[in-house]
């Protein structure tokens, strides 16, 4: 028998009713399964409906149709109070007139926790988001880091079964953000809660998940671990929005030796081992910038394809070239600087542009 | 130069504030120094008070009475009178409480167009004059009269109530009178709140009642002991509502002083009583100010 799921979504939709609109679905039938001990991340921009699907499991809201699952049992209509799940709100929503103790032992006080006991636990939870000694401050008294881990010891305090995190870094400037995520993938791995994250960062969502979930527009687009969804993705959006992709139009023209042949849009053929591709089909192909080299020249023949360097953008670590390629489109490469001061390629220079092995994705529109 | 543009602004915001000051001295300070001299004189013989004659007389009466041989006996009539006030006024800031607050949280977690046309219902009474709506009550209170009428048609009673002229009658008269006082600020409180706090607290395992007793009442609390203030002081001092729905009868602080510069001719001994009030309203203020008007602590 398989081991239930955390959280399991059947057929999940959520249709609103609003004056004048008629109906907009948020949810149009998710099916999805959060296993246990995992940090899964809700990744999508505002809108798609990511928030929705995580406040059905908090149960702040409820399904016009289909299931949410809690370790295999249906628990809908049960009100948020009596559900084993807790929220780290965005705006982090601290009670401001009580002290961070008062927060964080909220909870256990609500589930009538004896004093002591109490105590031993508020101590234990600011000791795992590194404050001990500030149980006495008032919310309004700490930086927005610190009011962030009071927010997730309060949350974490009475042992949910999942944790919902709503965008909760995205009030922090970015040196804090990038702290807060490797601290939240402590917590998560120390604790062993299964960890339901929301965010429209993707570098976020890359960094911390063990998947991915991305949605666009009340759908699930793909599911997968962050290497899956950025290196193999399935979907034109899921491509365009994780990470830079170079996208070209083609048509596949025939086979030969088990690879499908595809004319690029600008007159390129390629050879693609993708399954599906039936012949005459017009399909879309990604490559990443990083999957992507300069060759010096830009004639024919020498397997690149030609084209002419229109900038060349240097950010540190790369430089990127946008090389308008012959006939077709703009194509970004990113080629790393490793010797100092050596420019690959010079704005205007004729350039041809090599491409990995196995590099193209076939994508869905 | 910095000192000099600096200067110029202050006497800037002194001009602002000049006609206030002008208003609080000529109208406020004025009249209440001149009370504080009229209570410290002895009184004419038909009525009004001798100007230069000084006498501590009508601070002295409001605890005692003279017996024939000019002895001084305890008197606690007016005292008497003060604690029936007081417990009047207690009495109408617990009842507007009472309705106030929930009528209040209702308005808040409306959405906002509605909140707006609640909140301007809520102040359709102050449109009438005080009296207009007092002899209204009247009408509605009186043996035989709307509230009887409709309790008898209704089978609930069968034969006058007889509330006209009584506490009650003024209860009913102070706390329709100044709920507005209460709702108000209890409102701009709760409106002000960040409603994600209940989720947070229904999210932790609190239920409506908990939520309500340890997130909306605490947050809501400077409100509510604004609006008790805002209730208690002017039902402390009532004077319209007593005299009309309570009949005259049993005297309140403000019919007290209204007969002492009215019928009684005693001036000194009215402008004394009321100071013993301003003394009163003055405690209540300060108690509320520094249990309430704290800086926040920290702030955000």
């Amino acid at each position: 028998m398989p081991v239930a799921a955390a959280v399991s979504l059947r057929g999940v939709t959520r249709v609103y009713h609003t004056a004048g609109e008629g109906e907009t679905a948020a949810l149009a039938g998710v099916d999805l399964d959060i296993l246990d001990n995992e940090f899964f991340t809700l990744l999508g921009p505002s809108g798609c409906g990511k928030t929705t699907l995580l406040r059905m499991v908090a149960g702040f809201d409820e399904p016009t149709e289909g299931h949410v699952l809690l370790f295999g049992q249906p628990i809908q209509g049960l009100p948020p109070h009596r559900r084993p799940v807790n929220t780290v709100f965005q705006s982090y929503a601290l009670f401001p007139h009580m002290s961070v103790a008062g927060n964080v032992g909220f909870a256990l006080e609500m589930l009538g926790w004896p004093r002591a006991e109490r105590e031993a636990r508020v101590a234990e939870m600011l000791d795992l988001v590194r404050l001990p000694e500030l149980g006495r401050r008032k919310p309004g008294q700490l930086s927005g880091g610190q009011q962030q881990r009071v927010a997730l010891a309060r949350a974490l305090a009475p042992r949910p079964k999942v944790l919902l995190l709503d965008e909760p870094l995205s009030a922090l400037d970015l040196k804090l953000r990038k702290e807060m995520q490797i601290e939240l993938k402590r917590l998560q791995r120390e604790t062993g809660i299964t960890f339901v994250f929301v965010t429209h960062d993707q570098e976020e969502a890359l960094t911390m998940s063990d998947r991915i979930a991305v949605m666009r527009s009340g759908h699930v687009l793909q599911v997968g671990s962050p290497r899956d969804v950025y290196e193999h993705p399935r979907h034109r959006f899921v491509a365009q929005f994780i990470g830079e992709t170079n996208l070209v139009g083609g048509r596949v023209v025939g086979e030969a030796d088990g690879a499908a042949l595809v004319d690029l849009d600008g007159g390129m053929r390629v050879a693609l081992r993708a399954d599906g591709v039936g012949a005459g089909r017009p399909v879309t192909l990604a490559v990443r910038p990083e999957r992507l080299r300069l060759a010096a020249g830009g004639g024919d023949g020498d397997g690149g394809w030609p084209g002419t360097v229109g900038e060349a953008v240097y950010s540190g670590t790369d430089t990127a070239y946008h090389v308008a390629l012959d006939g077709g489109p703009t194509f970004v490469v990113r080629e790393q600087n490793r010797a100092a001061g050596t420019a690959t390629a010079a704005v205007g220079e004729r350039v041809s542009v090599v491409v990995e092995p196995d590099a193209w994705q076939v994508l869905e529109d | 130069m910095a000192a000099s543009l600096d200067a110029r602004g202050r006497l800037g915001q002194r001009l602002l504030v000049a006609p206030a000051l002008l208003v609080l001295v000529v109208f406020m300070v004025g009249p209440l120094l001149l009370m504080g001299y009229v209570s410290l004189l002895e009184k004419g013989t038909y009525g009004g008070v001798q100007w230069d004659v000084f006498s501590g007389e009508a601070y002295v009466r409001f605890l005692f009475e003279r017996d024939f041989d000019d002895t001084l006996l305890f008197n606690p009539d007016y005292l008497r009178i003060f604690a029936r006030s007081l417990g009047l006024a207690l009495w109408t800031t617990a009842l507007a409480l009472a309705v106030g607050l929930p009528t209040a949280l209702y308005i808040a977690m409306q959405p906002p167009a509605r909140r707006n046309l609640l909140v301007f219902l809520v102040t359709i009474p102050f449109w009438t004059n005080l009296l207009v709506r007092n002899y209204a009550w009247i009408l509605l209170l009186r043996n035989n009269g709307l509230l009887d009428g409709l309790l008898r048609w209704m089978g609930v009673t069968d034969g006058p109530l007889g509330i006209l002229y009584t506490d009650t009658a003024v209860a009913i008269g102070l706390v329709y009178s100044f709920l507005p006082f209460m709702v108000l600020p209890i409102y701009t409180s709760l409106e002000k709140m960040d409603f994600r706090l209940v989720e947070a607290a229904y999210d932790l395992y609190a239920g409506k009642w908990q939520a309500l007793r340890r997130i909306v009442l605490p947050l809501a609390a400077p409100g509510i002991a604004a609006g008790c203030v805002l209730v208690f002081i002017p039902c402390l001092g009532a004077y319209v509502t007593p005299e009309l729905l309570g009949g005259g009868k049993a005297l309140l602080i403000g019919n007290l002083i209204q007969g002492q510069f009215g019928v009684a001719r005693n001036w000194p001994f009215g402008a004394a009583l009321a100071f013993a009030l301003l003394a009163i309203v003055l405690l209540v203020m300060m108690v509320y100010t520094l249990r309430f008007k704290r800086p926040a602590e920290g702030g955000r």
